[in-house]
């Protein structure tokens, strides 16, 4: 009796593994990839490329996040952006803030490098206290740096007063808070260029010092002749990343100005959250999403290029 | 000696630029610290006090108390520890089907994972809400946590170094009968520690520090992240009172010193392996 009740069980763990054995040879090793890919790939396209696709269909309608109807508009939130002072402004603010932020921490980021690659008594501290406001959070850092920048006590006017110099009211200035707002972005991130101009420096080969220096180059010639055309591919890939992290740069506008005052350090990213989340336009919002997403776009792969460019000529 | 006192002479310069910059950096850091530990009257005091006379240690108190920063400080942690995981676990599985298993087309995959870098998280910031939304997830754990979990970096970065593992070792486990399974989690993660730790800790700093995220998708106090929370304390608190400002500041900030203390040399060399931050 028992034996009866076992064997159809035996028979159909036959049927399974048979079937597994096919699959196998069917399949290989599709089943497991999709176990392991899947998840992941899954995910990547709910949460990053199907936004893409409905950013660009939101961009077609007049939506107010509430309606159940979204009305088609066709391309009006893409005219009425070109049409307005309001997003000219947004723009140029963006391309000032980038300007200001990535030529600032480039510049000083290669001039750090520079100097801590020097074998110099402690710079290995100095490397770390230099990088270490990278890692910290922009909200926490604007919030003590709304009080170093007030102008009655804060730190920033110290060194003003010292020199005699008049101190603006920064946060609450047109002229001056965006000026103000790329400074405390310059002092978080300078780290970050400066680390990857020093594991540029790290790659130059030894060799092109001592060839330059076989040849009579003194260690001003051998810097314009090796370090700097060396540093080419660096720089590139710096500046592109940092207009991009520019681009991305929200948390510390959002506290130290909240975009203001009169729209004065507004940048396309913070034009985007205040047009979807506050203004609860959501159609303009994600018109303004589609222009960020292309001139990210765009700049990528001017990085590509140029990158692939530079492979050749120095292959 | 004196050829050494010398060098030293002559790079006086480079010491001196070398303390200024150490300075505009770290006085700020050093700002915070100790005015977290001053008395309103010593912060409104101008030229400032450098040091407070009698610390007051009860800033980190009465900010701890002003606004829920336990809360904060669960969420923070249970959203970063979940997306730290869950991105290193599926780091390290995409990328070993990537490269260990035979499929057709599995470059075309790696595109698609690949692709998804170039799309940047604020284009998909507005259509997110409106799918977290449709799901009711809005203000809850699986809101902030799930649509962050998808990653890219790692696995590209886990792909770079699985393409670089002696092909003898893993062909040896598989003559010894190991599976797919057993072969990712016993042969290729031991020899793949170092790009582990680098993905690990660049998810748990950009995490930690998250901002947009969190302030949109949350929307009551207490499912507030640190970030977020900060920016309570200093509308609470107002400019009125500055010690339990900076109080809460370092709240947010020191548990990413600690890390930095610990593991900097990983942080650095992730960042530097491929550049993106977040």
């Amino acid at each position: 009796m028992a034996r009866d009740v076992v064997q159809p069980a035996a028979v159909s763990g036959l049927h399974w593994r048979a079937m597994l054995t096919w699959m196998q040879q069917k399949l290989g090793d599709w089943p497991l990839f999709v176990l392991f890919a899947g998840p992941n790939l899954v995910l990547l396209a709910i949460f990053t490329y199907w936004p893409l696709l409905y950013n660009v269909y939101l961009s077609l309608t007049s939506w107010d996040l509430i309606a159940p109807v979204k009305p088609f508009v066709g391309l009006t939130n893409y005219r009425n952006l070109a049409a307005s002072a309001e997003f000219r402004t947004v723009l140029l603010n963006t391309a000032i803030f980038a300007l200001g932020t990535v030529g600032g921490t480039t510049i000083l980021g290669l001039a750090l490098a520079l100097l801590l690659n020097l074998r110099l008594r402690g710079r290995t501290l100095a490397r770390a206290i230099i990088f270490a406001p990278v890692l910290l959070s922009g909200a926490a850092i604007s919030v003590f740096w709304i009080n170093m920048l007030d102008p009655r006590f804060g730190l920033v006017a110290l060194p003003l007063r010292w020199l005699g110099l008049p101190v603006p009211d920064w946060l609450n200035s047109p002229h001056w808070a965006m000026v103000a707002v790329i400074l405390v972005y310059i002092w978080q991130n300078t780290g970050f260029s400066m680390v990857l101009y020093l594991a540029g420096l790290q790659n130059i080969p030894h060799e092109l010092y001592e060839a330059a220096r076989i040849d009579g180059a003194g260690a001003v010639a051998s810097f314009r002749h090796v370090t700097l055309p060396q540093l080419g591919p660096t720089t590139l890939f710096v500046l592109v990343v940092s207009v991009i992290n520019s681009f991305q740069a929200f948390d510390l506008i959002k506290v130290l100005t909240d975009g203001g005052p009169v729209n004065a350090t507004t940048t396309l990213l913070f034009y985007i959250y205040q047009q979807g989340f506050v203004a609860f336009n959501a159609g303009r919002a994600a018109a303004a999403s589609i222009v960020l997403f292309v001139l990210l776009l765009g700049l990528s792969l001017l990085q590509l290029r140029l990158g692939e460019r530079r492979v050749h000529y120095g292959g | 000696m004196a050829a050494k006192s010398w060098r030293l002479l002559r790079q006086l310069p480079w010491y001196g630029l070398m303390l200024v910059a150490v300075f505009a950096i770290g006085l700020p850091l050093f700002w915070v610290a100790t005015g977290s530990l001053k008395t309103t009257r010593e912060i409104y005091t101008f030229p400032p006090v450098w040091l407070p006379q009698h610390p007051r240690w009860d800033n980190f108190s009465a900010a701890w108390h002003a606004a829920p920063f336990g809360r904060f400080y669960l969420n923070s942690i249970i959203v970063t520890l979940a997306d730290t995981a869950a991105k290193l676990f599926f780091a390290l599985t995409t990328a070993y089907a990537l490269v260990f298993l035979n499929i057709r087309g599995r470059n075309l995959v790696f595109l698609f994972v690949l692709a998804a870098l170039f799309v940047p998280v604020q284009v998909t910031l507005l259509p997110n809400y409106l799918t977290v939304g449709r799901l009711g997830w809005i203000n809850t754990y699986f809101g902030l946590i799930v649509p962050m979990m998808p990653v890219a970096f790692g696995t590209f970065l886990f792909r770079q170094h699985f393409r670089t593992l002696s092909r003898e070792v893993l062909d040896a486990a598989v003559i010894d009968g190991c599976g797919h399974w057993r072969l990712l989690w016993d042969v290729v993660l031991p020899m793949s520690r170092p790009v582990a730790v680098t993905v690990g800790l660049l998810a748990l700093v950009g995490r930690w520090n998250d901002f947009l995220w969190p302030l949109v998708v949350t929307n009551t106090v207490e499912m507030r992240t640190l970030p977020v929370g900060i920016t309570y304390l200093y509308q609470v608190e107002g400019v009125q009172n500055w010690g339990p400002i900076f109080a809460g500041t370092l709240f947010v900030m020191v548990p990413v010193l600690l890390v930095y203390i610990v593991a900097q040399r990983w942080i650095v060399s992730g960042i530097t392996s491929g550049a993106v931050k977040g």
